[in-house]
């Protein structure tokens, strides 16, 4: 210590200096804790598209199949339904899919590439339940005003079964449309949308 | 004299830690307020329940296997083929429940007696930061089991974070560490679960202790025992922590543990309370169960959250919820603290939250159906309300004269032969029925309906009367 005692905006200032390089430190070191609860390259991988046989559908038959781990849903829909679609716009919070998640190809009313196959991921746009099939048209338990569709039990969110959203529910938009593609006639691959397999 | 091994060992020990200085502090020479009631169990009941889950929890996690494909069946083998086990998961489970009454009875506690307010804001900031801990803790240990309101649940919680605009869905994504809810955040729920936030409890714990002990209990008059010291420099009002509390928290301990036990063994599932009953279906990421609901302690935030039609302002209620439970301390303007002193808006809106609080839990657990929806907002209302509304009636509400030092009640105990008087009528025994055995005794006392109106009535008008 020199005779006329501390300096003390030296010391001031190598304080902040060191406090400065140790919270860029702190930061730096902080990115791979934080980065390794990312999905891992694995789980990445995990998302790769998958192929689906639909030469065996049934008309009205919907089947199921897991894509990134979450539940895709696959529905060959009857002329009947095509039909009730098209008169539903008024009652439906988002009916031409402006605010909506699905591929360029499935912008269209009845949200498909082609009309009686409907492709969704079948999560609820709200927190994620996973609605179930309602396919009757006005059962007892939902009323005279359901046109078949996909009802979310945990919040009762309302979707046509274009998986378009109905007014006042929780659910904020459309169901998502999965990219995807047909292989042949009857084989659909789903994970990859027909824009990029042109390219 | 010698002195023996004993006394050396212990010398040397004291000398190099100063545990005597430490018990002396805080539990020996640390002075309570004489007058503790039964509200002031659970603090050390909550204590007591720390214990129990992370005994319990070391034994669980010696046969729980933390994987996607294997923890469901894990948890069944501990039920059924592990010794014991059964009684380990049940005493985890309940104790989860048991965790949470004691925790809301001791923050009820708190809005009875004015504990949050000045000087003691700061136990009530490490307290709800507790509570926050409490909650995490809860919500990650449901997705242990891997069952199908375990998955659900956590899908519905997690998305509740996507809602936040711009970061939301990337958050999400990082806090699954998945597209969907999988291996990867069962995993990492467990490592939080066993060890993170129970590490953070514990350091919580000891902040919310040490900040106690530096400002000293609050009491059901709410009046600072260390304004008026005797020559000795103890509080006049106060007795030392040990032995008078720590014998008496022992009584509550006691009682506690008769309701604890009752639960493990004839009613560990409370009837689908406590472990749901779609639990017991192993999660299935394909197919939600029919009708989902958080367990019960997470009711009535859940019901605030469906209160509100948009998804975004949903979750900014629920989280509100809890936040304004952060600014308690600076929301109460009343010039005094407990209950016992205030004016007759506070007990009365107390009074309307705590209805809420319970109601909203109640339609928490039930399908929202719209008259349920019409209920679950107009107690979000009051439940907001009661707090957004304090700095108003606080400041407006006359308030009583405070005491200067600590009012006594009188014992049940010493109340006990006048009430009896009053309540019975003393008759000469009749000699017909003559019961050998009680010939000393030529006196029954049989019920007087006069005295137990009287006593209902007394006790009604008291009731009214505090009212105000």
């Amino acid at each position: 210590m020199n005779i006329k005692g501390v300096d003390q905006s030296k010391r001031q200032f190598l304080t902040t200096a060191l406090t400065v390089v140790g919270a860029v430190g702190t930061g730096y070191l902080a990115v791979p804790f934080l980065a390794q609860m990312q999905p891992s390259a694995k789980a990445m991988a995990a998302g790769a598209p998958v192929e689906v046989d639909i030469s065996k559908m049934e008309s009205g038959q919907l089947i199921r199949v897991a894509w990134r781990g979450k539940p895709v849903w696959i529905l060959n829909r009857t002329p009947q339904v095509l039909e009730t679609l098209a008169t539903l716009d008024p009652e439906l919070r988002d009916p031409f899919s402006e605010e909506s998640l699905q591929p360029e190809s499935s912008k269209n009313p009845i949200r498909s590439i082609k009309p009686e196959v409907f492709v969704a991921v079948g999560l609820c746009t709200h927190l994620g339940c996973s609605p179930t099939f309602r396919p009757e048209v006005a059962p007892p338990d939902l009323g005279d005003k359901w046109k078949g569709g996909f009802f979310c039990p945990c919040h009762g969110s309302w979707f046509d079964l274009a998986g378009r959203v109905y007014r006042g529910v929780p659910a904020p938009t459309n169901l998502e449309i999965p990219p995807y593609r047909y292989i042949t006639d009857t084989q659909l691959i789903i994970g990859e949308s027909p824009e990029e397999a042109s390219a | 004299m010698k002195p023996s091994r004993i006394t050396e060992c212990n010398e040397w020990f004291l000398a190099r830690f100063p545990l005597t200085k430490l018990w002396n502090e805080h539990m020996a020479h640390y002075y309570a307020p004489k007058n503790f009631n039964f509200w002031y169990f659970f603090g050390s009941l909550a204590l007591l329940v720390l214990v129990n889950q992370i005994l319990t929890g070391i034994f669980l996690t010696m046969n729980y296997k933390p994987d996607a494909k294997l923890a469901f069946d894990s948890v069944e083998y501990i039920m059924r083929d592990v010794n014991w086990g059964w009684l380990i998961r049940y005493m985890h489970s309940t104790g989860s429940s048991a965790f949470f009454i004691v925790v809301y009875l001791h923050m009820f506690r708190g809005l009875l007696y004015g504990s949050f307010k000045h000087p003691r804001e700061l136990i009530w900031i490490f307290g709800m930061l507790l509570f926050v801990a409490l909650m995490a803790e809860a919500f990650m240990g449901y997705l242990l089991p891997w069952g199908q309101m375990s998955y659900w649940g956590a899908q519905v919680i997690i998305s509740l974070f996507s809602a936040i605009p711009v970061i939301g869905d990337d958050l999400s994504l990082w806090l699954r560490g998945d597209y969907v809810v999988s291996d990867a955040t069962l995993n990492r729920f467990f490592a939080f679960h066993v060890i993170a936030v129970p590490l953070a409890l514990v350091m919580l714990v000891f902040l919310h202790i040490v900040a106690l002990h530096e400002v000293g209990s609050n009491n059901p008059d709410g009046i600072e025992i260390k304004d008026s010291l005797d020559p000795w420099g103890h509080p006049v009002d106060g007795i030392p922590f040990h032995p008078y509390y720590t014998v008496k928290d022992l009584v509550g301990v006691g009682v506690f543990m008769l309701f604890f036990a009752t639960v493990i063994f004839y009613m560990p599932e409370m009837g689908g309370y406590f472990l749901e009953h779609a639990n017991f279906i192993p999660a299935d990421p394909m197919k939600t169960p029919e009708h989902i609901a958080p367990v019960w302690y997470f009711t009535p935030f859940y019901a605030i959250l469906r209160a509100i039609p948009d998804k975004f302002a949903g979750v900014i209620g629920m989280g509100g919820a809890i936040v304004v439970l952060f600014l308690l301390p600076w929301l109460d303007r009343s010039p005094v603290k407990s209950i016992r002193y205030r004016g007759g808006i506070y007990k009365k809106a107390l009074m309307l939250f705590v209805i809420s609080f319970l109601v909203l839990g109640y339609l928490g657990t039930q399908p929202a159906t719209p008259t349920a929806t019409i209920f679950a907002r107009i107690f979000t209302a009051i439940y907001f309300g009661f707090f957004l509304l304090m700095p108003l009636y606080t400041r407006w509400e006359k308030t009583k004269p405070v005491p200067k030092s600590l009012t006594t009640v009188h014992s049940l105990e010493e109340q006990l032969p006048a009430l009896i008087e009053e309540i019975t009528i003393l008759k000469p025994a009749s000699t017909e029925i003559g019961h050998t055995a009680f010939k000393g005794s030529s006196f029954t006392r049989s019920p007087n309906p006069e005295g137990i109106k009287n006593l209902i009535s007394r006790l009604v008008k008291n009731a009214i009367g505090s009212l105000d």
